[in-house]
C-alpha cells in the first residue's frame, strides 16, 4: 500500500503490468458489450415470442459487428444549430467515464499469474465506491452537453429529463450503499468483497440492494426508467441528433454503464466472486463475477421486456418520497444495529 | 338540489391512490404478476414461422395462382376457348383468342382451342369467378403464392406457363390439420 495525493491505492504490480492490465479490461469491455447487446436482443425476443437476430452468422451472432460497421460507415455529421466542440465531445466524456468506472470492478483476488503478483482489477483505490460516483457523475455531463449542444428540442429535453433523474435517484443509490460500508467499514471494492465471505450482503442488506437495484435502472435509463431517452415521445432523447460513430460511442458506453452497474451490484451485494459453500480455485473468479453479472444483465431484460415506462412526474415522486426516505431509514436502522451489536 | 342513487345503484369499486401505501404494494403485486407473463413466454419459446424457410400450409381451397389442365388421358387441353371466363373476370385479366382444331392439330378435345390465353396477374384479384364460370374444369385456382416479380411483364402469365406443373413451392395442408 502506498498513499497517493487523492486516494489510497493499493499497488501489487509493477508499471507494465499496470497497462498491460488496462489493455486486458478496455479489451474485455469491448468483448463483452457486443455480448451484451446480443442477448439482450435474443432475450428480448424471446419474451416476446419472437427469435431476435438469427440472420447474420450463426444464430446471429455476428449481429454486433454488422451493427458496428453499418455505423462506422455512415456519413459524420452534424445539425446545423448544434454547438460543434460539445457536440462533439459529450459522447467522448460519456465513453470514457463508463470506461473509467469499469476499471474499478474487482473480477478476482490478488492472483499469481506467471510468478507474478496480478491483482484481477483495474485498480484497487481506497475510495472505491465515491469513486464509481465520481465517474458516474460526470457522465451526466455527456448526456446534458450531448443532449444541449445538439441544438433540437428533443435532444434537450431528454438532457433536462437526464439531468433531473439522475440526480434524484444517486442520491438514493449512495444511501442505499451506506448500509454496507458501515457494516464492512471500508471504502474499498475488493475488502467489502473479502468481508462478505459466508453471507453476502444482499441478505441483510435486502432492503438497501432492493433500492440500489431500482436506483441502477435509474442510472442506466433503463425501462422503466427509460424518460430521457423515450423513444415514443422524445425520438430518442438526448441521442436524437446523433448518428454514425458518434452514437455508437453513446452506445456502447451505455451498455459499459450496465456493465458497471452490475458489477457494482455483484460486488457490494452478490458476494463478487465469491460462491456459497464451495470454494473454487483463483482462476475461476473472474467467470464467477461475469456469470454474475450476466445474471444482472438478464434482470435488466427481463424488466424491460415487463415494464411500462413511467411518466415523469411519478419517476419524480417514486426517487424522492418513497426511495429516498426508505434508504435513510436503511441506513439509520443499520447504523443503529452496527453500534448496538 | 342533490340526487341520490337509489339502493340498487352499485358503488364502483375504486382501488386505493397511487402513491399511498396500498397502490405500492398494488404496484409491486403487478410487477411480479407482469414478470411472470413475461417469463412464461420466454419458457414456451418463440412462436415464429421464418418463412422463407418455414411455410405455413394452405387450406386445398386456397386461391392461388391458376392453373390450365390437360385431359390426363389423352394429353389434349381442357379448354376450348369459349373465352367464358374472360367475360366472367371481374378485374378483366384474362385474354383468351381461340382459333378452329384441325385433324392435323388438335389441341383441345372441342372444336376450338385457346391459341392465346393470358392472365395478368398483376390485375388479377384471385377472386376465382373464371374458375367457377369455365363449363370443362379447365382453369382452377392453384396453390401458388408466390408470385412476386421484377417486371409488370413478367406478371403476365402464358399458356404455356398456365399448363406447366408448377414448382410445389406451397405445402398443402392435410385433413383435420
Amino acid at each position: 500500500m502506498s498513499g497517493g495525493v487523492l486516494a489510497v491505492v493499493g499497488y501489487t504490480e509493477p508499471w507494465y503490468i499496470q497497462i498491460l492490465k488496462s489493455v486486458v479490461l478496455f479489451a474485455i469491455a469491448v468483448q463483452i458489450v457486443p455480448v451484451v447487446l446480443l442477448a439482450e436482443r435474443k432475450l428480448l425476443g424471446r419474451f416476446q415470442h419472437r427469435y431476435g437476430p438469427n440472420r447474420v452468422g450463426p444464430f446471429g451472432m455476428a449481429q454486433p459487428l454488422a451493427d458496428i460497421v453499418k455505423l462506422a460507415t455512415k456519413e459524420p455529421f452534424r445539425p446545423s444549430t448544434s454547438i460543434g466542440f460539445l457536440y462533439a465531445l459529450a459522447p467522448v466524456i460519456s465513453l470514457l467515464t463508463a470506461l473509467a468506472a469499469f476499471a474499478i470492478i474487482p473480477f478476482g483476488d490478488v492472483a499469481n499469474i506467471f510468478g507474478q503478483d496480478v491483482g484481477l482489477y483495474g485498480l484497487d483505490v481506497g475510495i472505491g465506491v465515491l469513486y464509481v460516483f465520481a465517474f458516474g457523475a460526470i457522465a451526466f455531463y455527456g448526456l446534458m452537453l450531448g443532449g444541449w449542444a445538439s441544438g433540437s428540442k428533443y435532444s434537450f429535453l431528454g438532457s433536462m429529463r437526464a439531468a433531473a433523474q439522475l440526480i434524484s435517484y444517486e442520491v438514493a443509490m449512495g444511501l442505499s450503499l451506506v448500509g454496507v460500508l458501515m457494516m464492512a467499514g471500508t471504502l474499498s471494492l475488493t475488502e467489502i468483497v473479502a468481508a462478505q465471505e459466508g453471507l453476502w450482503y444482499a441478505v441483510p442488506q435486502f432492503v438497501g440492494f432492493a433500492i440500489f437495484v431500482i436506483a441502477a435502472f435509474a442510472e442506466t435509463n433503463r425501462v422503466p426508467f427509460d424518460l430521457p431517452e423515450a423513444d415514443a415521445e422524445l425520438v430518442a432523447g438526448y441521442n436524437t441528433e446523433y448518428g454514425g460513430s458518434r452514437f455508437a460511442a453513446f452506445f456502447f458506453a451505455e451498455y459499459v454503464n450496465i456493465i458497471v452497474v452490475s458489477g457494482i451490484a455483484v460486488t457490494i451485494f452478490l458476494g463478487g466472486w465469491q460462491l456459497p459453500f464451495i470454494d473454487p480455485p483463483g482462476w475461476v473468479d473472474p467467470f464467477v463475477v461475469l456469470g454474475k453479472i450476466f445474471a444482472f444483465v438478464f434482470l435488466f431484460v427481463w424488466i424491460r421486456a415487463t415494464l411500462p415506462r413511467l411518466r415523469y412526474d411519478q419517476l419524480m415522486s417514486f426517487g424522492w418520497k418513497v426511495l429516498l426516505p426508505l434508504a435513510t431509514l436503511n441506513a439509520l436502522v443499520t447504523a443503529v444495529l452496527v453500534v448496538a451489536l | 338540489m342533490s340526487w341520490t342513487p337509489g339502493d340498487e345503484m352499485l358503488v364502483v369499486q375504486r382501488a386505493s391512490p397511487p402513491g399511498a401505501a396500498g397502490g405500492t404494494y398494488r404496484a409491486f403485486g403487478e410487477t411480479l404478476r407482469g414478470l411472470k407473463t413475461t417469463m412464461s413466454r420466454l419458457v414456451e419459446g418463440p412462436k415464429t414461422i421464418s418463412y422463407p424457410e418455414e411455410k405455413v400450409p394452405v387450406y386445398p381451397r386456397f386461391r392461388g395462382r391458376h392453373r390450365l389442365h390437360r385431359f390426363e388421358d389423352t394429353g389434349l387441353e381442357k379448354c376450348v376457348g369459349c373465352s367464358l371466363c374472360a367475360a366472367a373476370c371481374p378485374a378483366d385479366c384474362i385474354r383468351v383468342v381461340a382459333a378452329e382444331n384441325t385433324p392435323e392439330n388438335r389441341v383441345s378435345a372441342g372444336e376450338r382451342y385457346a391459341a392465346v390465353y393470358e392472365i395478368n396477374l398483376a390485375r388479377c384479384i384471385f377472386c376465382g369467378y373464371c374458375e367457377v364460370a369455365c363449363p370443362f374444369d379447365a382453369i382452377t385456382m392453384g396453390h401458388d403464392y408466390e408470385m412476386s416479380a421484377y417486371n409488370r411483364t413478367d406478371l403476365i402469365f402464358t399458356k404455356e406457363m398456365l399448363l406447366d406443373e408448377p414448382l410445389e413451392r406451397t405445402p398443402l395442408r392435410g385433413e383435420g390439420e
